[in-house]
């Protein structure tokens, strides 16, 4: 019975086992960045350039159809355009990033939708939305594989200079004269990793697995490897517990990836160690010695 | 350790064109103690952030400042919910040693740890710095400007939120500082404070109005021109 429910689905589909791996993969790379991300205060961000890839996905479908390498190359391109626009704008006028980046990646959703469905079929619409991670094939897998490995290698080059511009960006500044090219590299991670996660996810749930876990493990955790380490574990689990369900219940695999970090969200707020509704409401006594 | 001194040649900042600091011409000798006041508006700040390279000059130039600045901004700019261990915030002082990508040595730690002790935050290694008071924090960010081991030491109103305690502690590492002939440049509001301890006052309202000896700079007369002209400056905007 526990092996039909929780084993027998990966041991007998490669399709399973290639999902799982593939969420193992975005758990690596996403859940550091989606840590960055709650840090910096970047969360609606986040989405907002998960948007922005949807119309160079949608010109590579045009040139090439379901192509994982054309798709992908046109979402890098789209988001990393919308991110340094965003960014050189808000830095030589006076609308701030937040703005100027929603400006941006409006204008390149609208696109991607024109594009999409002038040209593609309501299926194909459904595909760059929201992602294909049971027939993630092997070519995706290695993309997405080798996107993680990437994003730890540079997250460990730029960690020192990350956490202080997170910290104290004044101190940053007048230390070594610039914090623009870290925000710049961090952009380009978050850009790159949500390309790896439209492929599984598609481009409206790829930003899930990073921010939902992430914003879980602020409930648990209160130091930055920490919160990247747990952030990890709680995308996997929830890729895990997501595949599972979508086979025992017959349930699209992406919604139930994302509702379950969903659930772990909800229940961190509820029960988490730290500034959670449980320590406020039934906070334990305070030390008195 | 090298002390240059930093001089400044008509110095003007603008902010949208509406200068914050106006035709500033000075030096501030090697090893002195020097207090910038004024009323609020009158460029302080800016002209700390000039030095620091913070903000760029729309005329002017300074000249003695590069790479050996340690400057401590004003509380605001510190994100104190940032998950960081109070022995970690102090250390970005060694970044001049240790850069990018070299380790934190046995060495380094224990630097860090006596700069703590030096400010009064023994035992405070691990705690978080959210968890810190006003004066607290103030504490830490001296001990870091410490590890920096800087000639020049910019102080940004070091002392508006803590306690008289704190204040006196504080203030004896600057007299420290300066007897180890480090430029300490400190924007202050308690002219008391200056008298007693600050050799040096320079006193400006966007222009400089007085740049002296502290008993020469701070007469009824100056601080009488400072406030007009800075409310001069006022209607003119």
């Amino acid at each position: 019975m526990i092996y039909d429910t929780l084993i027998a689905p990966f041991a007998e589909y490669g399709f399973m086992r290639r999902a799982l791996i593939a969420c193992l993969a975005l758990a690596l790379g996403g859940g550091p960045i989606g840590t960055f991300l709650v840090l910096r205060r970047m969360s609606l961000m986040g989405d907002a350039m998960a948007h922005a890839i949807l119309p160079g996905a949608a010109i590579g479908f045009l040139v090439a159809g379901l192509s994982l390498w054309t798709m992908s190359i046109g979402g890098l391109a789209a988001g990393l355009t919308v991110a340094i626009l965003a960014g050189l704008i808000s830095r030589v006028t006076a609308l701030r990033e937040d703005a100027s980046l929603a400006g941006f990646y409006l204008i390149s959703l609208a696109l991607g939708v024109l594009i999409v469905s002038t040209q593609g079929s309501n299926v194909d619409l459904l595909h760059v939305l929201f992602g294909t991670i049971l027939s993630v094939t092997d070519d995706a897998l290695i993309l997405v594989a080798s996107i993680a490995t990437l994003t730890l290698v540079a997250l460990a080059l730029i960690y020192r200079p990350l956490v202080i511009e997170c910290f104290d960006p004044a101190f940053l500044r007048a230390t070594t004269g610039g914090g623009t090219v870290w925000h710049f590299v961090f952009l380009t991670l978050v850009v790159v990793n949500l390309v790896a996660g439209f492929q599984a996810l598609g481009t409206l749930m790829a930003l899930g697995l990073m921010m939902l876990p992430a914003a879980a493990a602020r409930f648990w955790a209160g130091a930055v490897w920490s919160l990247a380490a747990l952030s990890t574990v709680l995308a996997f689990f929830s890729g895990l517990a997501g595949l599972l369900i979508s086979y025992n219940f017959s349930l699209p695999s992406g919604p139930s990836i994302i509702l379950t970090a969903g659930l772990v969200y909800l229940a961190s707020i509820a029960l988490g160690t730290r500034d959670s509704l449980r320590t406020r409401y039934f906070p334990r006594a305070h030390f008195h010695d | 350790m090298n002390v240059p001194a930093l001089s400044i040649a008509d110095l003007t900042v603008a902010y949208d064109r509406l200068p914050a600091v106006h035709h500033l011409s000075g030096s501030f000798a090697p090893g002195s103690l020097t207090a910038i006041v004024g009323p609020n508006g009158a460029g302080k700040s800016t002209l700390l952030k000039a030095i620091a390279g913070l903000v760029t000059p729309s005329e002017g130039r300074i000249e003695g400042a590069a790479g050996n600045i340690a400057y401590l901004p004003q509380l605001a700019e510190i994100d104190r919910g940032f998950p960081i261990a109070v022995i970690d915030a102090v250390s970005l002082g060694l970044w001049r040693e240790v850069g990018l990508f070299r380790a934190i040595t046995g060495d380094h730690v224990k630097r860090a740890c006596a700069a703590l002790a030096a400010v009064g935050l023994e035992g405070f290694e691990a705690r978080q710095v959210g968890t810190l008071s006003a004066g607290q924090l103030q504490r830490a960010l001296f001990a870091r400007l410490m590890l920096q081991d800087a000639g020049i030491v910019l102080l940004d109103e070091p002392f508006a939120a803590v306690d008289e305690r704190t204040t006196a502690d504080l203030m004896a590492l600057v007299k420290a500082w300066h007897g180890e002939g480090r430029t300490v440049i400190a924007v202050l509001h308690d002219l008391e404070r200056v008298r007693e301890g600050f050799p040096e006052t320079l006193l400006m309202a966007r222009e400089p109005i007085a740049w002296d000896r502290t008993e020469n700079v701070l007469t009824p007369e100056n601080l009488r021109r400072a406030r007009y002209v800075s409310d001069g400056w006022g209607h003119a905007a």
